[in-house]
């Protein structure tokens, strides 16, 4: 009895409770799923970077990941699959003083939201992304993504995988984002640090966070369960600094991790007032541009 | 409440229906546009991005319809009244978004200046043909509200009509420019702001804590809120609760989808917008909207030479349908005749009313040129013997 009471008590102080839609649980992601480590890592990021809660928003698409946006108790969008960016861009330049931060999945915000994600990191909006890369599209039943390693099995590529896999660093660093790094869920300590840096940062920011699926992606792969693959991330996991975002390229060696770019750009919103302030000068009334 | 003046170009212009729409847009307080470039309507958000700078405005050119119509629901969750513009093409790629502002009862307009289709069809030239897509497009049961103007004047003046039903339903409301009402230019008349109507949105005065996101009175409209005001709220395009949570039962499938489908249904007569042109004595009833009522007008005059008694009832809200007034008519006229620049859309509907009580009778047309008067004349005749 004693016991009971004490789990109670632990679990009502939790420091992330507060983040939570705790009227939502339990969530739906299977046992040893990574998604909800990762949620936890953004929760203590946000505590540790965000005073005010209201300034942030969290939009998703569709998928497993895209389920994320529902259990932060912030305000909070599920949207269309692929269409969590432009859906965050309405909302961020609509209203500038908000923090908008991007959670999704692998398949809906490189494959069917490519696109967009290409754009908003060209033009700088002022974004937070984070990807849970867990190689597959698992709400669907672990068809091939454009993240799912060569040969291995997907329900839609069932002799193996043949087509190349995207290096999300290099793409990122490639279309102009201003932060993009690369961490595992068993990485909690590095990758609550770099949410923390995102949450400060303005700009197109990017996290991919590779993430076990065992139910759809280790257990067709032979990896056994989620605690295996977070040891395969842990052994194959190697932080890399200095590593050029093109050399990044996850392979069977090695998963290098780290922090690829980190630079400053102007941001949509900034290189707007800049123009008009020159065609129109002192009539212009700039653009708020947020914090 | 009045309009910003800050919008408003107050004045006598001689304008495009595009630009029309776009200065009714401003003067309904829009300041939230995403775009991408088709022709006809480009010459819309053309002027957006010259105008808006100068009264607090954002435009922004996304990177293809899908990106522009799911950007505007953002934009009106960031509490802006918000527009996306497009043609045909452009219109199916929105579609998802449509269904997604109807199940989150997201306030938005979305403007199709509709060109000949399908597919590429023909982009410089005129057609009527999306009317059934602006109704049934995306997947699903739920309902939106459609207009349709038939002159410059009446593009500002419908677009302001447009925002304020989309403030007060909050459904997508879809505004159907034809090419030539788009691209013709008219004398457009703008009054003073204080002369014009906008509907604000409709922001609670719960606190947090008390609001519901989907709680709704006898209206079965909510009211609404925007992100940053401290209500932690959740917007989802899943079937969802009151509160705005998931909830993937059929029993909450029911309410939801039939409370965001009656609250236009149970409006539809409120919803009636029709002008009725010599209809006191009239046998024989047009109907007709945008640039084929005015076509039809030299038909209503030929036929009136003859002695036949012609009217006609052109549309200005297309959906919902005027299923009451349809049925009233088809109990006392002769014959409906129904010139469209399609293959038979909207005469599907008057036949749907009319239900076998007189003839209602098409005059169809593929689209790339206005009807002939003779057409619309013979089709009366055809009645009339």
């Amino acid at each position: 009895m004693s016991e009971t009471v004490k789990t109670k008590k632990v679990v009502e102080d939790n420091p992330v409770n507060q983040y939570l839609r705790l009227d939502r649980m339990p969530h739906i992601w299977c046992p040893g799923c990574g998604i909800g480590t990762t949620v936890n890592c953004f929760a203590r990021a946000v505590s540790q970077s965000v005073d005010d809660l209201n300034k942030v928003s969290i939009v998703s698409g569709i998928g497993c990941t895209g389920r994320v946006a529902g259990y932060m108790n912030l305000d909070s969008f599920h949207t269309t699959h692929g269409r969590a960016i432009p859906f965050a861009i309405g909302l961020k330049l609509a209203n500038p003083d908000q923090k908008v931060v991007v959670y999704s999945g692998d398949g809906d915000l490189i494959a069917i939201g490519g696109n967009h994600f290409i754009h908003a990191a060209r033009r700088n909006m002022d974004l937070k992304v984070v990807c849970i890369n867990n190689f597959t599209y698992a709400m669907t039943g672990g068809q091939v993504s454009p993240t799912s390693p060569l040969d291995t099995i997907a329900t839609t590529a069932p002799y193996g995988v043949y087509d190349d896999v995207f290096n999300l660093q290099f793409l990122a660093e490639s279309i102009g984002a201003v932060y993009s790094a690369r961490w595992t869920a068993t990485h909690v300590t590095q990758l609550t640090k770099s949410m923390k840096e995102m949450m400060n940062k303005k700009g197109f920011c990017f996290i991919e966070i590779l993430s076990p699926c065992p139910t759809l992606f280790g257990r067709r792969n032979k990896i056994g369960d989620g605690l295996d693959h977070m040891r395969i991330f842990k052994e194959k996991g190697k932080v890399r600094k200095g590593m050029a975002a093109k050399d990044a390229s996850i392979t069977d060696e090695e998963f290098p991790l780290g922090v690829f770019v980190n630079t400053e750009r102007r941001t949509y919103i900034e290189s707007m007032n800049e123009r008009y302030s020159k065609v129109f000068g002192p009539s212009y009334e700039p653009y708020p541009e947020g914090e | 409440m009045k309009a910003d003046p800050k919008g408003v170009l107050t004045g006598t212009h001689f304008l495009d229906g595009d630009h029309a729409c776009c200065e009714g847009a401003l003067a309904a307080g829009c300041r939230f546009v995403a775009g991408y470039p088709i022709t006809p309507s480009t010459e819309v958000v053309e002027r957006i991005a010259a105008r808006f700078p100068h009264v607090g405005g954002m435009f922004v050119q996304m990177e293809d319809e899908i990106a522009s119509s799911i950007a505007i629901l953002g934009g009106a969750w960031a509490g802006k009244k918000v527009m996306t513009v497009t043609s045909g093409p452009g219109l199916s790629l929105m579609m998802e978004h449509v269904g997604l502002a109807a199940i989150s009862e997201t306030p938005c307009v979305f403007v199709d200046v509709q060109r000949g289709g399908p597919s590429t069809g023909l982009p410089t030239m005129p057609a009527q043909a999306d009317i059934m897509q602006a109704r049934w497009g995306s997947h699903g049961d739920y309902e939106v509200i459609a207009l349709s103007p038939n002159s410059c004047q009446e593009s500002f003046d419908l677009t302001i009509t447009a925002f304020n039903l989309a403030e007060e339903y909050r459904v997508p409301v879809m505004f159907m420019l034809d090419e030539c009402v788009g691209h013709m230019l008219e004398k457009v008349v703008i009054p003073e702001a204080e002369k014009i109507e906008v509907t604000p949105r409709n922001f609670t005065k719960k606190k947090p804590g008390e609001f519901k996101l989907k709680e709704t009175d006898d209206s079965m409209i909510p009211e609404m809120v925007k992100a940053g005001d401290g209500y932690n709220i959740h917007v989802t395009g899943l079937t969802h609760d009151e509160r705005g949570y998931p909830n993937l039962t059929p029993k909450i499938q029911d309410q939801l989808v039939r409370r965001i489908c009656d609250k236009i249904r149970n409006n539809a007569d409120k919803l009636y917008m029709a002008e009725e042109i010599m209809m006191d004595d009239a046998d024989i009833v047009l109907v007709a909207f945008g640039i084929t009522s005015r076509v039809s007008m030299k038909a209503i005059d030929m036929a009136r030479e003859k002695g036949i008694k012609v009217g006609m009832l052109r549309l200005q809200i297309i959906w919902p349908f005027p299923e009451t007034k349809i049925r009233e008519l088809s109990e006392k006229i002769k014959g409906f005749v129904v010139p469209e620049m399609n293959l038979g859309q909207i005469v599907l509907e008057v036949e749907r009313c009319a239900a076998g009580k007189v003839p209602v009778v098409p005059v169809s047309n593929a689209g790339g040129a206005v009807h002939e008067p003779e057409d619309i004349f013979n089709a009366i005749q055809g009645i009339v013997k």
